[in-house]
């Protein structure tokens, strides 16, 4: 992966003294609060309900086990023993106190981490592919250019005040895991016709209020152009996005005010001046960034079938059907650590689990990890002879709960217990509904399915590319939840329709059962829940879930949820 | 109304300011105001609207663009121009940014650009880079202190107009090996 250099680590350094001279400041009232805060949040630093929560950057989600270690030491010292996975693939800690962040910053910058732009109205922590490198329907690592991305966008002096936050996506394989459809920007490796390497440029993706799947403007830029087709991308829209309404002020809108064509003409009458710029990627530079990624040093090894040697265990296999993924490497796998075991909120880990998993990278696989936007871990580069060893440690820390894509591996945001900008708890909500369907086989019998839960409509849990979605509303101040349906990320992303009226949280559970028996009913020999979704249309399931009134069961709210 | 002030940071420097800056309040139009004698900075409708006689007082005018102005607008006078002001309505609009960068790497200018408004210490770092050279700086803040903002950062990752070339042209960076031929050149090595 990669290391940094004296540059990196000099402005990593200078940028912690001016953040300290900044809480220093703000602590002695020189800077009011309304002046702080975009500091505060262009360094991932959140007032939230109780307390603030930082949020640190995980490039790309590709992180070390001393990086890891980094966050177990961070919860046990500044938190409260546990830490956050994001949708962002970042890791966010809940309990932090303002004047302890500097010192945070040093201690992640002896592990060559920070929490640059993790937050506020600038270039974001750019997301990929979480089987980046090992994939086997790679076309090109996008790592590398994700990396060079980081770099540049990195106190870019000019885009650190946008009209509002700017996510970018990078997807460097044949099927789209890194959701490129819901970025503001969204870049596909592809190959020209002469076998060049160059990006499929979207640009107008998003969630939030306003679902919009991006639009390419670009079918293919040579690769030595990203830096400076990104830059007229930035400043048409730092110039002309909408700042009178920060609902309307995402570069979607825009996009969509001035069309497709048009947006698409400014962009390129700006790169006009740019295209050949110093800006213009090396091939040296490439080949420099690109050497850290460089495949780990694999050994010969047969492919063989795990199963087959444990054919007794079923909970191995169903382990081995979800949460182990095909590798490109003849005899290795990518296993998939899941955060979502029923009882803990979706992406948590405590400090021991963390510990554990640095260990399990270090011994596994090469010392490295991923977080997935999906808010589960990653081991990437795992034998598959060793897979039996590594399920029954995962499983006796927690880790091995075999529901990746399935009904419990829920996304979901931190919501209203935590969230100041949340409407509603969305928490609860997951809970619920994972001790509801926590059956295995039940589960199994579901199949792949996607369900996704926020607290508000700026969409952190991804709500809108559910194949269920939910989302938290306020009522004359009561918490309601939203239901739609038909929502995909991947190659065919889809924005989820809304089933109805809207429900108590203690409802939610039943309208999941009520959801899945309508699936299940018509759903025809191995079509997963969103294609049944899709083709049905609403109206068989809005039928049904709304047929006869659900009944409040007993609390299943926050009264039960610890 | 004009805003006049004793200082403004120039260069890195805290220096007397001898301009006077003029926004116009409501009941007073663009092309009826009265510009004194003296070196003034209008805003851009009042240059356009007394455009011959604001040009005969070259080079003691000034003028400044709004958040929602186009540089472009000015093209013509760019050459002619000495002070050219950018306001910020409030710190967090960042469309001055993109303007500064306008004016001096797509039309040329040459002269002082000067950040006007919101302008404040923790955001003159980026005000810089993007080629701004004075700094109007908030009255109710002590511009002495505003100087450090600054000299933030010794190196940047990205080109801009203060630094041409991105820092992978300007150095040789450490390869994936551990190799380091800037630290081996200044070793000797």
């Amino acid at each position: 992966m990669y290391q940094y250099d004296q540059y990196d680590h000099l402005i990593v350094k200078e940028r912690i003294a001016q953040y300290r001279d900044q809480v220093q400041r703000r602590i002695a009232d020189e800077l009011t609060e309304d002046e702080f805060v975009p500091l505060r949040l262009q360094n991932g630093l959140y007032m939230q309900r109780h307390a603030y929560m930082l949020r640190i950057a995980v490039p790309y989600g590709l992180l070390s086990s001393k990086q890891m270690r980094m966050f177990g030491h961070i919860a046990r010292k500044y938190d409260r023993g546990y830490g956050h996975f994001t949708t962002r693939q970042n890791i966010q800690f809940n309990w932090i106190e303002l004047e302890q962040t500097p010192d945070i910053l040093l201690d992640l910058a002896s592990v060559e981490m920070h929490a640059i732009q993790t937050s506020g109205n600038c270039i974001r922590n750019i997301t990929s592919d979480e089987f980046a490198g090992v994939a086997f329907d790679e076309i090109i690592d996008p790592r590398p250019y994700a990396e060079v991305l980081r770099q540049w966008s990195t106190f870019h002096p000019e885009f650190l005040a946008l009209p509002r936050k700017f996510k970018v996506a990078i997807n460097g394989a044949l099927e789209d895991r890194a959701a490129i459809a819901v970025h503001d920007i969204g870049l596909t490796v592809v190959h020209g016709e002469d076998g060049a390497i160059g990006f499929k440029v979207m640009v107008g993706g998003g969630m939030g209020r306003t679902p919009i799947l991006g639009s390419v403007v670009r079918e293919f830029l040579p690769w030595q152009h990203m830096l400076t087709y990104i830059e007229a991308v930035m400043r048409v829209y730092n110039q002309y996005g909408r700042r009178d309404n920060k609902y309307k002020a995402r570069i979607k809108i825009l996009l969509k005010a001035l069309g497709v064509e048009e947006f698409t003409r400014q962009v390129e009458a700006e790169w006009v001046d740019l295209k050949d710029s110093p800006s213009t990627l090396t091939i040296d530079e490439m080949a420099r960034v690109a050497a850290y990624f460089a495949p780990p040093a694999y050994e010969t090894l047969e492919t063989i079938d795990p199963a087959s040697f444990h054919v007794e265990s079923k909970p191995f296999a169903n382990w081995l059907k979800r949460n182990v993924k095909p590798h490109k490497v003849p005899g290795y796998a990518a296993v998939l650590l899941s955060l979502k075991k029923t009882g803990v909120p979706p992406g948590d880990a405590t400090a021991e689990q963390i510990d554990f998993i640095a260990d399990l990278a270090d011994r596994y696989a090469f010392g490295e990890l991923r977080v997935t936007h999906e808010q589960n871990l990653v081991l990437a580069d795992v034998k598959q002879s060793q897979l039996f060893k590594l399920w029954n440690e995962a499983r006796a820390h927690g880790l091995a709960t075999p529901n990746i894509g399935l009904l419990t591996d829920i996304i979901c945001c931190p919501g209203g217990d935590f969230c100041s900008l949340a409407n509603a708890k969305s928490l609860p909500i997951a809970a619920a509904i994972a001790e509801r369907f926590d059956n295995l086989d039940f589960q199994h019998d579901i199949g792949d399915i996607e369900l996704n839960i926020s607290g508000c409509i700026n969409a952190c849990g991804h709500h809108h590319v559910g194949n269920i979605g939910v989302l938290g509303v306020d009522k004359d101040g009561s918490e309601w939840y939203q239901v739609s349906i038909g929502g995909a990320q991947g190659n065919n992303p889809a924005i989820g329709k809304i089933i109805g009226p809207s429900f108590s949280s203690q409802q939610m559970p039943e309208v999941i059962d009520r959801l899945l028996h309508v699936y299940v009913r018509e759903r025809f020999e191995g079509e997963r829940f969103v294609d049944t979704a899709q083709r049905l249309g609403v109206a068989p399931f809005k039928e049904y879930v709304y047929a006869t009134p659900i009944k409040v069961g007993h609390l299943v709210g926050e009264d039960e949820y610890v | 109304m004009f805003e006049s002030r004793d200082e403004i940071i120039k260069n890195r420097v805290v220096i007397n300011d001898d301009w006077a800056l003029l926004r116009l309040d409501e009941d007073e139009a663009a092309d009826t105001v009265a510009i004194p004698a003296g070196k003034v900075i209008v805003p851009l409708a009042v240059w356009q609207a007394q455009h011959a006689a604001l040009a005969a007082r070259l080079p003691d005018i000034g003028v400044w663009l709004g958040a929602d102005e186009r540089p472009e607008v000015l093209l013509d006078d760019i050459a002619k121009l000495t002070v050219i002001g950018v306001n910020f309505p409030k710190f967090t609009d960042g469309r001055g940014y993109s303007i500064a960068y306008n004016l001096r790497a797509r039309l040329g200018y040459k002269g002082e650009l000067r950040a006007i408004g919101d302008v404040l210490r923790d955001q003159l770092f980026s005000m810089q880079r993007v080629g701004f050279d004075a700094f109007a700086t908030r009255l109710d803040r002590n511009i002495h202190d505003a100087l450090k903002g600054l000299t933030v950062f010794s190196e940047t990752y990205q080109a801009s107009w203060d630094e041409k070339t991105p820092l992978f042209r300007r150095h040789q960076r450490q390869n994936s090996d551990g190799k380091n031929p800037d630290a081996d050149i200044a070793s000797g090595i």
